[in-house]
């Protein structure tokens, strides 16, 4: 049997897995730095939240996807406007705006948010197979997206936008269809987290959510599905098996972004393909 | 084919090309020559869609393509191998390719790649190697090979020689021929007045951003004007 504890560890890392990849197909697969993601995951959650009293689970699992990859949409299509840093900071500007715009709507509870969100009726077992097979089936679909011609055209909108362009490829079409595929999968994560904790309030989608998630990106290494999911899985255990390290858990993950930046770019996964490909060539330089 | 009349181009203020007018006719291969800052990438660029054009028209087999997008120009078969090669590095030589001809249907992709890789026969080997891994001759190759995954009509290529060794000059010299014979048509800008001037059938010098020469590549050979002009004016 498993117990209420692991229960709450298997959903928060999964939670964190489905807000990761998301956040990897739009930073890393497509390179537009997102510094806003709570907020898709906040509209998640409070749309599942109110529409969980008269929908069925799967139903407003794909609606909060879909409400929150609206909004991501829109941001797609602002972000269009806008380059690399300045829309780093446009959606950082987005995720104070859900914010500041939750906080003043009576109808979604306001500063204190939504209570008695219905349960999923799944039980415990059902509820942690629910959230695995929703991480599989998400890091699926990334891997699927990444061999694909799709994602062969995110990497290149991501590496040369300009010789995209010249080679005939809608840099914008990517870029719209990289934040919308993101943002739903923080939609759903935000359903999922709505479920989980049956009630909601404006600061757990807040601006240090967005910086975790980015952190889980930049430290398994932007790009790298695999190296994402290890480095989510071990950023979010960490803290609970350390007090310590919960204490500072902000600092921890500001470390550990400006070491990454500075010493290892490629993030975890780029370590061990730097690795892999000095053992095959007999450690020569 | 490609008809350019009076361009004018630049970055912001600074205006790399000035009332430049030149064409190139269906299947021939014209260089575009000049020393460094003379306006030749520039121009290409301009073609391709990269730079904004402040004046003039560029038409391409009659239609004007001035405003035109990049995208919308490849589609139409403009294709541009960029000076530096510009691959994307994490993609495989295959991806590359493949990423190249997102301007045709799908069905295309396959028939599109055999005829690259009959090309270039050495990219058979290297087709899962990554694109930043490869050698300056490799690249080279991928980035005429992705250009020509669109099926162009009109190939742009800058700078074909920079950087690579003598064995791979000529293979990709020969390439060119061979598609110039196949019926394409090829603008190229060259630093090997030699090299260039053995393959193309009309060249042009630019100097300081103006057309200083134009003529066939015969009478561009020995020329003393083409010469001085392509060394930028120095004695020679």
């Amino acid at each position: 049997m498993i117990g209420a504890y692991e229960i709450t560890l298997v959903a928060v890392v999964s939670i964190n897995l489905m807000l990761a990849l998301g956040l990897n197909l739009i930073t890393g697969f497509c390179g537009q730095v997102s510094l806003g993601h709570a907020a898709f995951f906040g509209t998640g959650a409070y749309a599942a939240a109110l529409a969980a009293g008269g929908l069925s689970l799967p139903v407003v699992l794909v609606l909060a996807g879909l409400v929150a990859c609206a909004l991501g949409l829109l941001v797609g299509v602002a972000s269009l406007r806008v380059r690399e840093d300045f829309l780093a900071i446009t959606t950082m500007g987005v995720g104070f705006v859900f914010l500041g715009f939750v906080r003043k709507q009576g109808w979604l509870g306001a500063e204190m948010g939504l209570t008695d969100i219905p349960d999923h009726g799944l039980g415990d077992i059902g509820f942690v197979g629910l959230c695995l097979a929703l991480v599989a089936a998400m890091a699926a679909l990334s891997w699927h997206i990444k061999r694909s011609w799709m994602g062969f055209g995110f990497a290149a909108v991501a590496d040369d936008e300009r010789t995209a362009r010249t080679l005939g490829i809608n840099a914008a079409a990517y870029k719209l269809a990289a934040f919308v595929i993101g943002t739903f999968l923080a939609g759903v994560a935000g359903a999922v987290y709505a479920y989980f904790t049956r009630f909601i309030i404006p600061s757990a989608f807040g601006f240090t959510v967005s910086i975790s998630i980015l952190t889980m990106v930049i430290v398994g290494g932007v790009g790298s599905i695999w190296g994402v999911v290890a480095a989510c899985v071990v950023l979010t255990l960490l803290p609970e098996f350390s007090r310590v390290i919960n204490d500072y858990k902000l600092l921890l993950y500001g470390a550990l972004i400006v070491l990454t930046m500075r010493f290892a770019p490629g993030g975890l996964a780029g370590l061990v393909r730097s690795l892999v490909a000095r053992r095959s060539t007999g450690g020569a330089p | 084919m490609l008809a350019v009349d009076g361009l004018t181009c630049g970055y912001g203020r600074v205006l790399a090309v000035r009332d430049l007018s030149f064409e190139a006719r269906p299947g021939e291969a014209l260089a575009i020559l000049g020393p460094n800052g003379a306006g030749k990438s520039s121009t290409l660029m301009a073609v391709a869609g990269q730079v904004a054009v402040s004046a003039g028209t560029i038409r391409f087999d009659g239609e004007d393509v001035t405003t035109l997008s990049p995208m919308a120009r490849c589609a139409r078969g403009i294709a541009l191998a960029p000076e530096g090669r510009r691959l994307f590095r994490d993609l495989t030589v295959r991806e590359n390719l493949i990423v190249g001809g997102y301007v045709r249907p799908a069905r295309d992709t396959h028939a599109a790649m055999e005829r690259v890789l009959d090309l270039f026969p050495r990219l058979k080997e290297r087709l899962d190697n990554l694109a930043g891994s490869l050698s300056g001759g490799e690249q080279q190759m991928t980035a005429i090979g992705r250009a020509m995954m669109a099926a162009p009509r009109l190939l742009l290529i800058d700078e074909v020689s920079l950087g690579l060794m003598p064995k791979n000059v000529d293979i990709c010299y020969e390439a060119l021929d061979a598609l110039r014979r196949a019926g394409l048509t090829i603008v190229l800008v060259e630093q090997s007045l030699e090299r260039v001037l053995a393959m193309a059938d009309r060249v042009i010098v630019l100097e300081s951003g103006r057309l200083a020469w134009a003529g066939t590549a015969a009478e561009a050979r020995g020329n003393p004007e083409v010469v001085r002009a392509y060394m930028g004016g120095a004695a020679v």
